[in-house]
């Protein structure tokens, strides 16, 4: 897989169109590589001259500050910024709507500016150029519903990109009935990802399982590594995996063609 | 003797007035507790949004029965309150409808026409929203903070309201030569016949009887404000006016944190070196927040302008799946320990320490169930903010008393050590290129 980094394209003197922040769950994640694959075929397949930090790239900060320990997120973005400004990057591209959302609104305080966009703004983008085609393929026809990450859509209020990239698909898409502003969040953010609910009566990534099973979808698109995982453990405990599936807008997009 | 009535009137309207003067300098001197916060800036959005949220009740019509009906409740209360300029004046003058000959008969009974049929619209409105929240099971008006007080509380001002147009229709239809001019009378016109019969003196106390009622009725219902959700008719304006205007993701950077962190990075900084004059001399500062006092004024002004809706707490995540948290009761808590630290000060001159903290009132386990996911930010309907109470208080707990829930304190020591939440390597970080 040709997947550049910036300090490969620096030994050569050279600046790409855009860094693609791949973020932790990206780097590590067995079922989100599966989202960071599909991403970098869609760019390779676009042309799109992109390089990663690799190594050199480190967690945003956004689990640590949603926890409040501001001082570890602070230290995790003026190290990365410090890397970021060092390769003079000006445009940023994460599948990660956290991260997407730290970098764009909260590292320009600390000394971090940048032009940040979620994968789905930035294809939407090539579209617009005429340097990506989406064709429905295999999904055509098929019923797809899309969960709002709330980092992309009420943090940041990005509701139409991903919309528009799957309706290229030429599929029909349902809408929950929480969905855009009123979408209901899948239970990851906040830094809960990475502990046990408190003690309730359900767990929040069942409630929306059950939003999204309600509208009887093939498919349910997701925008962000963790609403993925959320909706599939929410498929495998109401025991649907074997009718429906849960796979990020990217995903969908380089299945399509069969990249 | 005869001016009797005039200097009672005096009296009743400085004390009501005087009353409520004195609430508003404590509630200004309690939120003014708070941390400075600059909200000086984009003074045209913020106009806008006060115009559009508070005077417009943009956000109220997102959900169509209660929000339409407030609109009438609202509209009602604002224009119908005209009249009280009239009463006042007539009652330090003892004139009777002094604007009756000033503004002549067809403008004069327009405009009385207009608040009777407001006055009745608020009535019928009034009457609804009390059998909504009596009868039918809204669920947000049943949620566990919402036993005692607060339940009553939005009782006692639909009764009010019920009593306060009742009055202002009954003095109207008591008004003999009112209704002989018969201009305007487009409500009390109907009311009107009950008086027949009666002798002029008695139809005459109805009226008096009701005009005093009535505009002690206001008095009343002005300094019962403080004590209620009803603060909001005030509050709602400069609430959303110093709103805040940046995407709801952002959250602030803390600025002390950021000089501490920036000379850790800095590897010329000596680590020894003794802090510069000034910074010992001040009081170290406190990072998040423990109590009402470490919260800024806006997050005060919040408490105090929660209108107890239950819009927030029905579309929280957490809560609706039976988490202790309820945005809601953020903002109800936050305000009674405000409450609590504003009577010590009215007690003893200053704050004595009283063992007690908004963490008294706030158990982390509220805390630890938000998902940070802005829903009830973006449901509220005037503008108010719990995320940032929540996350101030989290800071707190993690900065200065290192106690996150034992997994989050893992995740955060991988985030140190390997730069992820998991033990993973950095210089793994890649190794997804070449894995099939
Ligand atoms: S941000 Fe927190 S308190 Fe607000 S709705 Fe979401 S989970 Fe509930
Ligand atoms: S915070 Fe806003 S939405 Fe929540 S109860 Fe108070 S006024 Fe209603």
């Amino acid at each position: 897989m040709n997947v550049p980094t910036m300090a490969e394209l620096a030994a050569q003197g050279k600046q790409p169109e855009v860094l693609f922040w791949v973020g932790c769950a990206g780097s590590f994640d067995d079922r989100a590589k599966k989202i960071t694959k599909a991403f970098v075929k869609i760019l390779n397949k676009a042309n799109v001259e992109f390089a990663v930090l690799g190594t050199e790239e480190s967690c945003s900060g956004d689990p640590a500050k949603r926890s409040g320990n501001e001082f570890l997120f602070q230290m995790q973005a003026m190290t990365n910024i410090e890397v970021m400004n060092a390769y003079e990057v000006k445009k940023v591209v994460t599948a990660c709507p956290h991260c997407f959302n730290t970098l764009k609104n909260e590292y320009p305080g600390l000394g971090g500016t940048y032009e940040v966009l979620h994968h789905t703004q930035f294809l939407k983008s090539l579209l617009a150029d005429g340097r990506l085609t989406i064709e429905g393929g295999s999904y055509n026809g098929k019923r797809i519903t899309f969960h709002d990450p709330c980092y992309l859509g009420r943090a940041n209020e990005v509701y139409e990109a991903p919309r528009e990239l799957i309706r290229k698909l030429e599929v029909e898409l349902i809408e929950m009935k929480r969905c855009k502003r009123n979408g209901l969040c899948c239970g990851a953010g906040g830094a809960q990802m990475f502990k046990e609910p408190e003690k309730g009566i359900k767990d929040i990534n069942i409630e929306r399982t059950e939003d999204a099973l309600e509208v009887k979808p093939n498919i349910i698109a997701t925008g962000c590594p963790f609403c993925n995982t959320m909706m599939t453990d929410g498929i495998k405990n109401k025991e649907k995996e074997q009718e429906i599936e849960v796979l990020d807008i990217v995903e969908l997009i380089a299945n399509a063609q069969d990249l | 003797m005869q001016y009797l009535p005039n200097i009672l009137f005096a009296l009743v309207l400085i004390a009501g007035i005087g009353f409520f003067t004195r609430n508003v300098r404590k509630l200004i001197r309690n939120i003014k507790l708070g941390r400075a916060i600059d909200r000086s800036d984009n003074a045209a959005r913020r106009w806008k949004n006060m115009a559009y949220i508070a005077l417009g009740q943009s956000k109220m019509v997102r959900r169509p029965i209660s929000g339409i009906l407030h609109v009438v409740v609202y509209l009602g209360f604002i224009i119908i309150n005209i009249e009280i300029l009239e009463i006042i004046i007539d009652g330090l003058l003892g004139t009777h409808r002094i604007f009756q000959p000033i503004l002549g008969d067809g403008l004069y009974g327009f405009l009385i026409g207009t608040f009777e049929v407001l006055a009745f619209l608020v009535f019928v409105a009034v009457v609804v929203f009390w059998l909504r929240r009596n009868t039918v099971k809204v669920k947000r008006f049943l949620n566990k903070e919402m036993k005692g007080w607060p339940s009553n509380d939005g009782n006692n001002i639909l009764y009010f309201e019920i009593v306060l147009m009742t009055l202002f229709v009954l003095m109207n239809a008591a008004d003999t030569s009112f209704q002989q001019a018969g201009v305007g009378n487009i409500v009390s016109g109907f009311v009107a016949p009950l008086f027949d019969g009666m002798g002029a003196d008695t139809i005459h106390l109805v009226e008096r009887t009701s005009w005093w009622l009535h505009i002690i009725g206001i008095l009343i219902f002005l300094n019962y404000l403080y004590y209620s959700k009803h603060l909001h008719i005030l509050l709602a304006f400069p609430n959303t006016y110093y709103g805040n205007l940046n995407p709801q993701g952002q959250f602030d950077n803390l600025e002390s944190v950021t000089n501490e962190v920036k000379l850790m990075l800095d590897p010329n900084a000596d680590p020894y070196a003794t802090p510069a004059e000034t910074e010992t001399a001040e009081v170290p500062e406190k990072f998040g927040a423990e109590d009402v006092t470490d919260l800024n004024r806006v997050q005060l002004l919040n408490a105090y302008t929660c209108t107890e809706c239950g819009r927030c707490t029905s579309v929280c995540p957490a809560n609706q799946t039976g988490k202790e948290l309820s945005p809601r009761a953020i903002m109800m808590k936050t305000r009674d320990r405000l409450e609590e630290v504003g009577k010590n000060i009215d007690k003893n001159g200053e704050f004595k320490p009283d063992g007690k903290t908004l963490l008294d009132y706030i158990s982390t386990e509220e805390l630890w169930a938000c998902t940070s996911c802005n829903a009830c930010v973006e449901e509220c309907p005037v503008s108010i903010d719990p995320l940032s109470i929540i996350m101030d208080m989290r800071r707190y707990q993690v900065m200065e008393k290192s106690a996150a829930p034992q997994e989050l304190n893992m995740m955060m020591t991988n985030v140190e050590n390997n730069g992820a939440p998991w033990q993973y390597n950095q210089m793994d970080r890649l190794n997804w290129k070449d894995e099939e």
